[in-house]
């Protein structure tokens, strides 16, 4: 079964199929994957934040199918993987998927620019978010490259929205009738 | 697949009162995670489950590496060969000559009836991955609880000391390397004897000796030791050497950096080393309850 209204399948002008849930789990796990790849710092500096900014992505695209809940509880899991305060990571998301759930309407209408612009100070703010926790816990400010995962992450977004649709798109074209 | 329709009315609470309940939840977790490490047993719980992900993950990396063993050639190999040997040759003078003094170290420690300082068997073990928190320095290693590992088990690897193991879970654990912000080793400088703590910077090449006077006697490219004062790091393994020296007589202390031995951020084999003996009781503290390491002197008397 599965939930859809009717405007969440509209990318633009094309109709897509409806989301099934284990495609939806599916990319969750790819991300947390992508997020647990060893690497070398400096990769790390860079490397952007896959789970986050699929929250955005599903958020936006299909906000009755991913919620608060999910985002908060792949904060958890985040937060035990990167070894940082418990909680950190869930907060951040929390904020996060609010925003992509509350703008859905304002950024499918957008244009890919703009739409980046979006995802990246939505991203930002959620880094800026964790920054704040940790600052708090008395941590040191890493220094502005701390911001650099959101810029990449961001300049993903057009990769992310063109590879996710393809398992969605329509085998046949409904013009050719 | 058979879409059924939206519901026409929202149900549920709104989206604004699930996020306060979230943002409320995850702050409360963060404080008693920040304040009092409650949530150990949830986080070790996590841990487990993502385990075989973490697996999973590092597999593409290892596979590569297996791959790139495959296709050394033989030259590098004849010359890693002919290195190895004649380190062996070295090496094998040496440790015949440390298996008499050890013998004889024994004899004496039995002599003045002191306790004797045992082996401390080395756990080998391979870093997974490097944490991804900017702003602490630890490292994920593929040994935990289930390997007898427990908090505060000191790491090296094969040039000095790494760092400490810090949380514990089933089957990896965190070490948080000597360069962490929170990580401080006894230390002692070679050259002159001179004792001091090294305390992380918190980035990687760095380390700082704190609360040295200025007129202390300490130069650049001083070798600094574990002391081994602490009981957690057994006395004599290369920490640090000192880099640049400060000296102001506008501040009463001197700005001492230091660069780590070990390779904080290059090696991926480490070894866990097993926990140091029961110290004696702190003589100042007689009147504090008992604890465990005073029940064998008990025994003792």
């Amino acid at each position: 079964m599965t939930r859809n209204s009717i405007g969440d399948n509209i990318h633009g002008s094309e109709i897509l199929l409806p989301v099934a849930s284990r495609y939806i789990l599916l990319t969750v796990f790819a991300a947390v994957l992508l997020q647990l790849v060893p690497m070398p710092r400096f990769v790390a500096w860079v490397w952007p934040d896959f789970v986050a900014l699929l929250l955005v992505y599903w958020g936006v695209f299909q906000p009755r199918r991913l919620g608060l809940v999910s985002a908060w509880l792949l904060g958890l899991v985040m937060d035990v993987a990167d070894a940082s305060l418990f909680g950190q990571h869930a907060l951040a998301y929390s904020v996060l998927m609010f925003g992509a759930i509350f703008l859905h309407r304002r950024i499918r209408m957008f244009a890919l620019p703009y739409q980046i612009a979006h995802v990246a100070v939505m991203l930002i703010a959620q880094q800026l978010l964790q920054l704040l926790v940790r600052l708090v816990a008395g941590a040191e400010f890493p220094g502005m490259v701390w911001f650099a995962a959101s810029l990449t992450g961001a300049a993903l977004w057009p990769v992310l929205v063109a590879v996710l649709k393809i398992p969605l798109q329509q085998r046949s074209n409904p013009d050719d009738v | 697949m058979q879409a059924t329709p939206t519901p026409i009315f929202k149900r549920g609470p709104s989206l604004h009162a699930r996020l306060a309940f979230f943002a409320l939840l995850s702050l409360i977790l963060l404080v008693s995670d920040a304040r009092f490490r409650y949530l150990e047993s949830i986080r070790s719980t996590f841990s487990v489950v993502l385990y075989p992900l973490q697996r999973l993950a590092g597999l593409p990396g290892a596979l590569l590496g297996r791959a790139g063993d495959f296709f050394v050639t033989q030259s590098s190999l004849y010359r890693e060969n002919e290195s190895l040997r004649h380190e062996a040759l070295q090496n094998a003078g040496r440790s015949l000559r440390l298996e008499a003094l050890e013998a004889e170290n024994g004899q004496l420690r039995r002599m003045i009836d002191s306790r004797l300082a045992p082996d401390r068997t080395p756990q080998l073990s391979t870093i997974l991955y490097e944490s991804r928190d900017a702003f602490t320095r630890k490292v994920i290693i593929d040994r935990g609880g289930a390997h007898d590992l427990r908090p505060g088990l000191a790491v090296i690897d094969h040039l000095g000391v790494l760092g400490q193991v810090t949380r514990v879970f089933p089957f990896v654990s965190e070490v948080s390397l000597v360069t962490d912000k929170s990580q401080s080793v006894p230390v002692q400088d070679v050259r002159s004897g001179l004792r001091a703590v090294t305390f992380g910077l918190g980035h990687d090449g760095g380390l700082e000796l704190r609360f040295i006077p200025v007129n202390a006697d300490i130069q650049n490219g001083d070798v600094l030791v574990s002391s081994g004062i602490d009981g957690t790091f057994p006395p004599g393994l290369p920490v640090a050497v000192v880099s640049n020296i400060e000296r102001n007589a506008a501040f009463p202390f001197a700005r001492i950096t230091c660069k780590p031995i070990a390779g904080v951020s290059s090696f991926t084999q480490v070894s866990v080393l097993s926990a140091a003996p029961d110290l004696p009781d702190n003589p100042l503290k007689k009147d504090a309850p008992p604890t465990k390491a005073r029940k064998p002197m008990d025994r003792e008397q």
